[in-house]
């Protein structure tokens, strides 16, 4: 029995040094890439496990940073402003009337199997994306075109109208609904990516779902890397597209992602040198990240708001003084600064900023004075006879430390006591959308960089319009501008717009989003972009 | 034997029934549905989806519809993952939870029962003393907490190990502590009670009269005795190891059921969630009647019942 003793000593002796190693942590760790031998290897953190890679079936960010390795649309972004430059389409001419897009395909292009990439394929991908058997979730961004609407909903049987045609193999004409100032930055959401038509009839019909195509074996794409493997829950690869019109400019050999849904799992993985890039970080990691190895840390802007709904079909919460009350009590600053931590900026407005150079004077103020006299005068003096609202967030540390501090601050300032409840995700999705609740948080993380984005989600019986506020003024503006082709008046519209939203406030915007993530330095041309997108064929392993 | 073997896998038709069952309705009470969506599905594409998976027939319908294809043994699609049925799923990830499981069980097994024999054999004496302390730790402190401390300290501190993953044989050990940890400590102290409980008794007296010498009595006559509560501790907890663990593979990214079972319910993947809970009644039925088997070979007295 005395090894065994001597066993157990060492264990235990093992562990009780384990608690001096935070002192040693600041050891460099170990380069990812002395993994890798010869060949360029980026791992990248992928927050969780793709549900499928086909362009017209999924709907989030972690098949996005997958997808856009595998596919190109008709034009590509630029590593640092995400520009529309040119892609599938070496150039593109817009008629005046800002309706028709004529798009010139690069003779180079190529799918992975060596077919040309042809102007018929999209037209192909654009009648499968807006077959309504196929039941596309992301279709209506395709509305955009002509008709597109009519197909998807089923009262136009036929596909000719709809604004796409192939001119010749080489030249693709799309005609818009209206004129679309953001047109160009839309083509590169997933939802305008093509596919290949002969692999999708192969494994079934054009409204089919779930047939296969994408498993690495059968996956047919035209981006700079293909399907390698695909290990559920462990990691996906992707190598080199011999094909790729562009693959001189492709720098890494290969891109391993890992579906790494822990946080800290991530963290632990990052730091044990086997990931290039984390998807996120541990809120109370940041602190050591900022004080001990800045250089690790990346905390970007975001195109996404942090905010709450109001439900305004009930009371008190119907009458907007209420509301805008509630609005201007809260200390955003303070809730940034003690509670998310992570750099982000106070909301006084719902577009986040960097959104295509949008300014807006819409503002809600945080004059503490005004927003006392505001629910004086909706008749609750001080907060007296005030009821006892619910604020509604799904289980989450986070989003209850907010759900605290601003509970506290509504009490402090306007006298009013809110009730906190959480409920498990989908739970809260249910409650939200049925409209069973008073107060809930949200997020909103915009498609594309444009406005229009953040917007046009609150007109009049929107899909996401949670709130089920309504506002004939606003609904008339967000029209205007989006038939406006002059980019300032445009703008300015939506200013006007955005002015009614925060005046009304069926909502109440916290704090902009930032990306988080640690990247580590051997990583070359990881710029930060609004969308968090990093195109994959300008980065380098150094 | 062979009959009661039989039995018992008879039994395990109306168990399986009832468990679809019971299961098929209640996670139709829960809010929310594998389409509900942070951001809203249009109307038309949820009705093309409920389609596509037959969610738009009336529950009954649905019920006999899942019912008819499950016992031809096709599990139905996992909503949440398209690529990918049920069927592939348990047959990818079953394995791996498995293998886990193993490792855990062969390392709580040693160390549990090293531990809590050599603790009865010096029963009272310092050994004793430091040995059920450690055990009671084991017992109490969750795996939430020693995966996380193993990962640090023998992955990252001192880099032994892979923090997570399952691509090396390495990458085994760490999760396999973690997960066998507890068990090993509750072996630990079910052994050392019912070693202490059989110690005295008459039989073992008669087996030193009879001059046997000290190991053989420990192994043969003892030690077949005093493994009766463990064994039927060992069942119901083999079938959670075996099953996977959602802390220990979510600590260690380890691709296999348990995480699964546990996401098909929050993503409201109905057939994964049917599929799995079936399949998890199948094998606590299967490690129950092993267990019996285990038992009834080291008690005679059962076995008498057993047969008859």
């Amino acid at each position: 029995m005395r090894p065994f003793f001597q066993l157990c000593l060492a264990v235990s002796l093992l562990l009780l040094s384990g608690t001096a190693c935070s002192k040693r942590e600041k050891q460099a760790r170990p380069d990812p890439a002395d993994a890798a031998d010869t060949a360029k290897i980026l791992r990248l953190g992928n927050g969780s496990e793709p549900q499928d890679l086909d362009p017209h079936i999924v709907t989030g960010v972690t098949e996005h940073n997958i997808i856009c390795a595998l596919i190109e649309g008709l034009v590509a972004e630029d590593p640092e402003t995400l520009d529309p430059v040119p892609g599938v389409a070496t150039r593109w001419e817009l008629s005046a009337d800002g309706r028709v897009y004529t798009f010139h395909f690069r003779e180079e292009a190529r799918w992975s199997n060596g077919d040309p990439v042809t102007a018929h394929d999209f037209v192909f991908s654009y009648k499968r994306m807006l077959t309504p058997a196929l039941g596309a979730p992301y279709a209506y961004m395709l509305y955009l075109l002509e008709n597109g609407e009519a197909y998807n909903k089923g009262t136009l049987d036929d596909f000719e109208p709809v604004g796409v045609q192939a001119i010749d193999d080489r030249t693709l004409k799309i005609t818009l609904a209206a004129p679309t100032p953001y047109f160009l930055a839309v083509l590169n959401h997933y939802s305008w990516f093509p596919v290949h038509p002969p692999t999708i009839l192969q494994h079934g019909t054009i409204d089919q779902r779930s047939t296969g195509w994408t498993r690495p074996e059968s996956h047919i794409g035209n981006g700079p890397y293909v399907l390698a493997s695909w290990e559920p829950d462990q990691k996906i690869t992707v190598t080199r597209n011999p094909m790729y019109w562009d693959r001189a400019t492709v720098k890494i050999d290969e891109i391993h992602f890992h579906p790494i849904g822990d946080h800290a799992t991530e963290e632990r993985t990052f730091r044990s040198g086997k990931l290039h890039v984390t998807s996120t970080i541990p809120i109370d990691r940041i602190a050591h990240y900022r004080d001990n190895q800045p250089d690790l840390l990346r905390l970007d802007p975001y195109l996404g708001t942090y905010y709450y709904i109001f439900n305004v079909q009930r009371k008190p919460l119907d009458d907007p003084r209420v509301r805008r009350a509630l609005s201007m009590a809260i200390d955003r600053a303070t809730i940034v600064e003690r509670v998310t931590k992570a750099g982000e900026d106070p909301a006084y407005h719902f577009t986040p900023p960097g959104t295509a150079g949008y300014q807006t004077d819409a503002r809600i103020s945080d004059e503490l004075g005004e927003a006392r006299k505001l629910l004086a005068d909706a008749g609750y003096p001080a907060g007296e006879g005030f009821p006892s609202l619910k604020l509604l967030y799904n289980t989450s540390d986070a989003h209850e430390r907010i759900a605290q501090v601003i509970q506290q601050m509504w009490k402090k300032a306007l006298g009013i006591e809110i009730q906190l409840e959480n409920m498990e995700w989908k739970v809260y999705l249910d409650a939200t959308q049925r409209g069973t609740y008073d107060i809930a948080r949200a997020g909103w993380i915009g498609d594309y960089v444009d406005p229009n984005s953040f917007l046009d989600m609150w007109v009049t019986g929107g899909g996401n319009n949670r709130a089920n506020w309504s506002n004939a003024d606003y609904d008339r503006l967000i029209r205007e501008a989006s038939t406006t082709l002059d980019p300032t008046q445009r703008f300015k519209t939506f200013s006007e717009a955005e002015t009614i939203l925060m005046k009304e406030s069926p909502i109440m915007p916290i704090y902009s989003y930032r990306s988080k993530s640690l990247v580590d330095p051997s990583v070359q041309g990881w710029n930060p972009t609004i969308l968090d997108h990093h195109p994959y064929k300008h980065l380098d392993l150094k | 034997m062979l009959r009661f073997t039989i039995r018992r896998l008879l039994e395990l038709i109306p168990v399986l029934l009832a468990v679809v069952t019971v299961t098929f309705f209640l996670i139709r009470l829960a809010p929310g549905g594998p389409f509900t969506a942070e951001r809203n599905y249009p109307e038309d594409a949820i009705q093309r989806m409920n389609e596509f998976y037959g969610l738009d027939d009336p529950l009954p319908i649905q019920y006999l519809n899942y019912l008819a294809c499950a016992i031809r043994g096709d599990l139905g699609p996992s909503i949440h993952n398209p690529t990918r049925t049920v069927n592939d799923i348990i047959a990818q990830n079953f394995p791996v939870s498995l293998e886990l499981g193993l490792y855990a069980m062969v390392f709580a097994l040693l160390f549990g029962l090293a531990s809590g024999l050599s603790a009865a054999l010096r029963h009272n004496q310092w050994w004793d003393h430091l040995v059920m302390p450690v055990a009671m730790t084991g017992i109490c402190v969750p795996s939430f907490v020693i995966g996380p401390v193993l990962a640090l300290v023998c992955g990252l501190h001192y880099g032994w190990f892979n923090v997570a993953g399952w691509e090396e044989p390495s990458d085994r050990v760490l999760p396999a502590i973690t997960l066998g940890l507890g068990v090993a400590a509750y072996i630990a102290r079910l052994s050392r009670g019912s070693m202490l409980e059989v110690l005295p008794q008459d039989y073992i007296r008669t087996a030193r009269a009879k001059g046997l010498n000290e190991g053989q009595i420990l192994i043969r006559h003892a030690l077949k005795n005093a493994m009766i509560p463990v064994v039927s501790f060992l069942g119901p907890a083999a079938a959670g190891i075996i099953t996977g663990s959602f802390v220990v593979e979510t600590i260690f990214q380890i691709p296999g059921l348990g995480r699964m079972f546990v996401m098909s319910a929050f993503n409201r993947d109905y057939p994964l969630i049917l599929g799995l809970v079936a399949f998890y009644a199948v094998i606590v039925v299967f490690f129950n009647l092993l267990v019996d088997l285990c038992i009834a070979w080291l008690n005679p007295r059962t076995r008498a019942h057993t047969v008859a």
